[in-house]
Formats: C-alpha cells, structure tokens, sequence
C-alpha cells in the first residue's frame, strides 16, 4: 500500500492552528510527549505496518 | 497649529475657503467623511455616484508619501471599475502569478496562482498606494466637473465632536481658524489611529505581535529580477528572519525583512544600516537606490461594533490585521462597497435606518475573516514558541520533498471577498443544484458575455440576473427600480456563465445588490418571492 504523500488534509490552516494552539502553554517536555501520544495515536488509525514503515522513511528524510 | 504629519506624495487638493467658513450657522451636509485615505475617497466616489453630496475632511492637502499597500485584490479591482478608476490601475500596476519560496537558501518549491480565466481584472496587481489613491481622486475631478456632488477639503481638521440624537456637529481647524458644521451621517476613514474613534473614546481590542518589519522600496540599477513573489524563510543573509520580494511598477521592488521585536528603530532606519542589509540579501555590488523605507509592528484588533447611531467606521479605522494577505485597503474597499449603497438607500427614504446595522454586522463577519487568516499567517512566519517554531520548519522540511506539506506552509493567503453566510440581508436559496460559489451572500464572481463582461451588467443598483428565465424587464418594489439583466446560455462564449451560476440548474433567476452579491435565487420568477427578497435585502422586516 502506498503512503499519501499528496494534500489530503480538509482546512490545511485551521488544523494547524488548532495543532498549534494544543501545545500552547506547555513546556517543552508536555510538548514532547503531546506529540508522543498524538503519533500514537494517529498511527493506530492508521493501522498497515507498510505504510507506518513509509511514513517512518518520510519523516526521516530517506528513501523507503 | 496644523502641521503635517507626514510628507507628500501627491499634492491633491490645497486648501482652500469654503463658504461653510463664513455661514453664520453651521451648514448641515447629509454625509461627511473624515479621513482623505484610499477608504474615504471610494466612499465619496460611492455616494457622489449616487446622487448623494458628501464631504471628505482631510487634515492633508494630499496622498501621503511610501509604497505602503502594494498589493490590490480582483475585487478591489472591481469595485474601482464600478466607480471609473480601475483601468487606470491595471495599466500602471505589475500582474503577478509565479510565486516561489525559499528554506535557508534552497528554493522548496514554486508556485502559480493560476487565476480563472474568464475576469475581466486579474487576480490581483501590486501597485504604489499613493497611485492608487491618484487615481481615485483623478476619477473625483472627472466626476466634479460633470455636476457629481463631491467635495474634498484639504487641510481641514476635525478637533471635536458633538453627538447629538439624529446628527452630529463637528468643529474644524483649518490654517485660518475654525469652523463648525453638522453632519447627518458621518464615516470615519482616519486611519489606524483613527482620532475620531479616539474623540468617542471608543474601543479597540486585539492582539499585538512581537516584531517588528524593515521595509525598503528599492529602484534597481540593473533590473533582471523576473515579475514574481519571492519568500525566504530564516535566509542565511541573516538580514532577517524572513524576507520578501516583491515587484512594483516603476522598476520598484519591496522588499520586507523580519527584524524582531527589541529593535532600535532609529538605528534600523539609517541608510547605512539599511543598505548593510540589502547588501547582505542581494550581495555586494548590486547597484540600487532607496526610494522609501520605514518599520512596522502590527497587531491584529477590531472595534466591536463599526456602527454607532449616526457615525460609522470603515477600513483600518474599524479594522487592523497584519500585512500578509492584504487585506487592510482590500477589506476597507470592501467596507465602502457594502455601506455606499445601503446609506444612499436610507437617505433617498427607500429603506429603514436600521439597514445600517447589517453593515456592522457583515463587515464585522469579514474583519473577524481577515484577522483570523493574517494572524495565522504571521504565526506561520513568525513562530512565537520553540515548538511553534519545530513544526513550522518541520513543514518547510517536508515541503520541499512532499507535496502534501505545501498546503500548510503559510506566507500570507491573499485576500478573497467574504461571503456574507447567514447574513441577515440574505434571502432564500431556492436553487440547490446551483454552485455554492454563487450562494446567497457571496460575492458575484465575473464571467465573460458575448459582448463584455457580466460585472459590467451588474453595475451598481438592485439587478433581477436571469439565465434563460422568464421575468419582467422592470419591477418597482417599494421605490427601488429593480433592473434586469437578461442572458442566456447565447450569450455564454466560454461556458464560465453557467459553471459559476447554473450548474446542474437549467434556469436560474439571482436577485444581486448593488455592492454585486447575491441576495436570493430561484429557479423561475416568481413575483412575490422577488418582492419579499427585495424588501428583505433592504433591511425592511
């Protein structure tokens, strides 16, 4: 399965304002693991190990 | 005793005695404007172009010096049609569509705006403010030499107001004393800083942001820069956190450095420090002169209510956002386009005071808009914490390689017209299989006709547009002479008529205002309903 790589997000700006606005008054270890459990769990949502492996290689910049 | 603020650009309307100086009482005028900026002279041009006199005070004897506004939006563009002025404008301004934005030094990805075809303006021009406002002003001489009611009055200053039930009385400074008049309406277009807002002791909430600007308008010696919008995120030039570039006419380009909050303003603005950073952005050698330069901080912040009794506010007066967008003289724009015609209603007897109040209630939808997508922008620009700004670079990262990051990387969304969702002038939408483009409220998008454009049908006053619908070619609902506009897909060349107003209808019947937005639609005429929504639009129920 391939990982969607192209614009797939609804309202790009109010959800990064709202991503922005959670992490508002936290420091930066709250930060850190908000982040944490939000992969979490976007990654169960998402399910496939395929495409977490491939979105795994996105984040870190490399070839999957 | 009245010394200038500031210096001039263009010196348009000297002082000069008017008779109100020497009346024995003070001379009533219907409408008087306070403020000769961009937003006051369109609101001449709107109400003088209705028949109704109006005043516009300026405490200048004409358009300001500086670039300032440089970036004019389609229906900015249109609305200075409707009033006579807009092809000036497109003549002398730089139409742009390529943009391209910059990480560090790398190039992540460019951009086109690929306007709709089928405007007759294009989607947006940068232009000098000072020329803008000429020829506006020009188009008020036009006008004043054919019998149009509209008087500008240079050096005049309004010192203090008096607010009585159903008028207003103004004290003026002008270089030989004062003088005093009265006002049945009066509209402040004083700027930012407005001090009529201050004289009511009004308020003006929001939010500042800490930073602070550099622009400098720059003539090069050596033009090959092509005709497009560049952004640098966090440049290593080091001259700014994030610079812009930007073409104007005149071989003129902006350019826009991020500078931070604790700066020295007065050290930033020598020429020499001035040209250290240019030369750190552009490199060494590159020859140019400064034409205008100055600092800026912002916030973003609106009245809470534009209306009070007899008195309205319009553009920056009522409203304040940041500079990315554009969406301070094109939102003030759309202030004029939208009071002009409801205020020549009520002052002709054809509608209720009370319409007044759908003007504060619309524009205070479209300022909430505007705020709401400059501060995001300048969050994106300017990230304000340590994990703000992770995430910002984390989509410039992933923007260069991905596509799916663009969309969320944020140097400014250019300013569109509002639609007036649920507005309280808006009428049934009988019409579902019609686009929502089109819908009750929103702003009638052009298209062109066998011979010309749609927008020039529309024009300016109460139009009944129907496409291969039956109606009368005139109706009179209750003193408002309501005109239509009879087309048919005949008329449609490009198919651009029916893909923005009928869809999957096959008949369309749109009751529009005259500021050019929808009020209602039907599938067929029906007389009553029409009637109803004309009454509705004019704020009579």
């Amino acid at each position: 399965m391939d990982l969607n790589l192209t614009p797939n997000i609804t309202d790009p700006d109010g959800f990064y304002a709202r991503l922005i606005a959670a992490h508002e008054g936290l420091s930066d270890e709250e930060s850190a693991a908000l982040n944490a459990r939000l992969i979490l769990v976007l990654a169960n949502q998402i399910g496939n190990a395929e495409i977490l492996e491939k979105a795994l290689a996105a984040a870190q910049m490399r070839k999957s | 005793m009245l010394d200038d603020r500031y210096s001039l650009a263009f010196k348009l309307y000297p002082y000069e005695r008017s008779a109100d100086q020497d009346a024995a009482q003070p001379v009533r005028h219907p409408v008087v404007v306070v403020g000769g900026g961009p937003i006051g002279i369109a609101t001449a041009l709107d109400l003088g172009q209705q028949g109704i006199p109006v005043l516009v005070l300026d405490d200048h004897e004409g358009i300001g010096m500086g670039s300032r506004a440089i970036c004019f939006a389609k229906r900015t563009l249109e609305i200075a049609d409707r009033y006579g002025c807009g092809t000036p404008m497109v003549e002398k301004g730089v139409v742009w569509n390529l943009g391209k934005v910059f990480h560090e030094d790398r190039q992540i990805y460019d951009f086109n705006l690929l306007p709709e075809a089928g405007h007759k303006y294009p989607a947006f021009i940068n232009l000098q403010q000072p020329y803008f406002e000429r020829f506006m002003v020009e188009r008020v001489r036009e006008l004043q030499a054919t019998g149009t009611p509209i008087e500008i009055r240079g050096k005049n200053r309004l010192d203090a107001i008096e607010v009585k039930d159903d008028h207003v009385v103004l004290d003026i400074m002008t270089p030989e004393g004062p003088y005093r008049i009265e006002a049945d309406w009066l509209i402040g277009c004083d700027g930012a800083s407005s001090p009529l807002r201050g004289m009511l002791g009004l308020d003006f909430e929001g939010r500042v942001f800490q930073d602070s600007f550099l622009i400098a308008d720059i003539r090069m010696h050596n033009d090959d820069f092509p005709t497009e919008r560049w952004f640098w995120f966090e440049p290593t030039h080091g001259a700014g956190a994030s610079t812009l570039l930007h073409k104007q006419p005149d071989d003129v380009w902006r350019v826009d450095f991020q500078i931070g909050w604790n700066v020295d303003r007065k050290e930033e603005m020598k020429e020499a420090n001035i040209r250290r950073r240019l030369d750190a952005f552009l490199g060494e050698g590159l020859g140019y002169d400064i034409v205008w330069s100055s600092i800026y901080t912002f916030q973003c912040r609106r009245m809470k209510q534009f209306r009070h009794g007899r008195i309205l506010f319009a553009g920056d007066s009522a409203h304040q956002v940041s500079p990315f967008g554009a969406r301070g003289a094109n939102s003030g724009i759309q202030d004029v386009d939208n009071l002009g015609w409801k205020l020549g209603l009520v002052l002709k007897g054809q509608a209720p005071e009370s319409l007044m109040d759908s003007y504060d209630v619309e524009r205070c939808f479209a300022a909430d808009e505007n705020i709401l997508n400059s501060s995001r922008s300048t969050d994106f620009i300017t990230p304000k914490s340590k994990i703000s700004h992770t995430f910002r670079n984390a989509v410039l990262q992933l923007a260069e390689k991905h596509a799916f990051a663009r969309p969320l990387v944020n140097s400014g969304r250019l300013s569109l017209p509002c639609v007036y969702d649920n507005g309280p002038l808006n009428g049934e939408d009988a019409l579902p299989e019609a686009p929502a483009r089109t819908r009750p409220g929103a702003p009638c998008p052009d298209a062109p006709l066998a011979d010309g454009f749609l927008l020039d049908r529309l024009g300016g006053d109460f139009v009944l547009l129907t496409v291969d619908a039956d109606a009368p070619e005139h109706l009179d609902v209750g003193g408002i002479a309501l005109r239509r506009v009879k087309l048919s897909v005949n008329d449609d060349t490009t198919g651009a008529l029916a893909e923005r107003y009928l869809g999957g209808a096959t008949s369309a019947v749109l009751l529009i205002r005259p500021d050019q937005h929808v009020a209602a639609r039907w599938a067929a005429f029906d007389e009553s309903a029409v009637r109803r929504a004309v009454g509705h639009a004019c704020g009579k129920e």
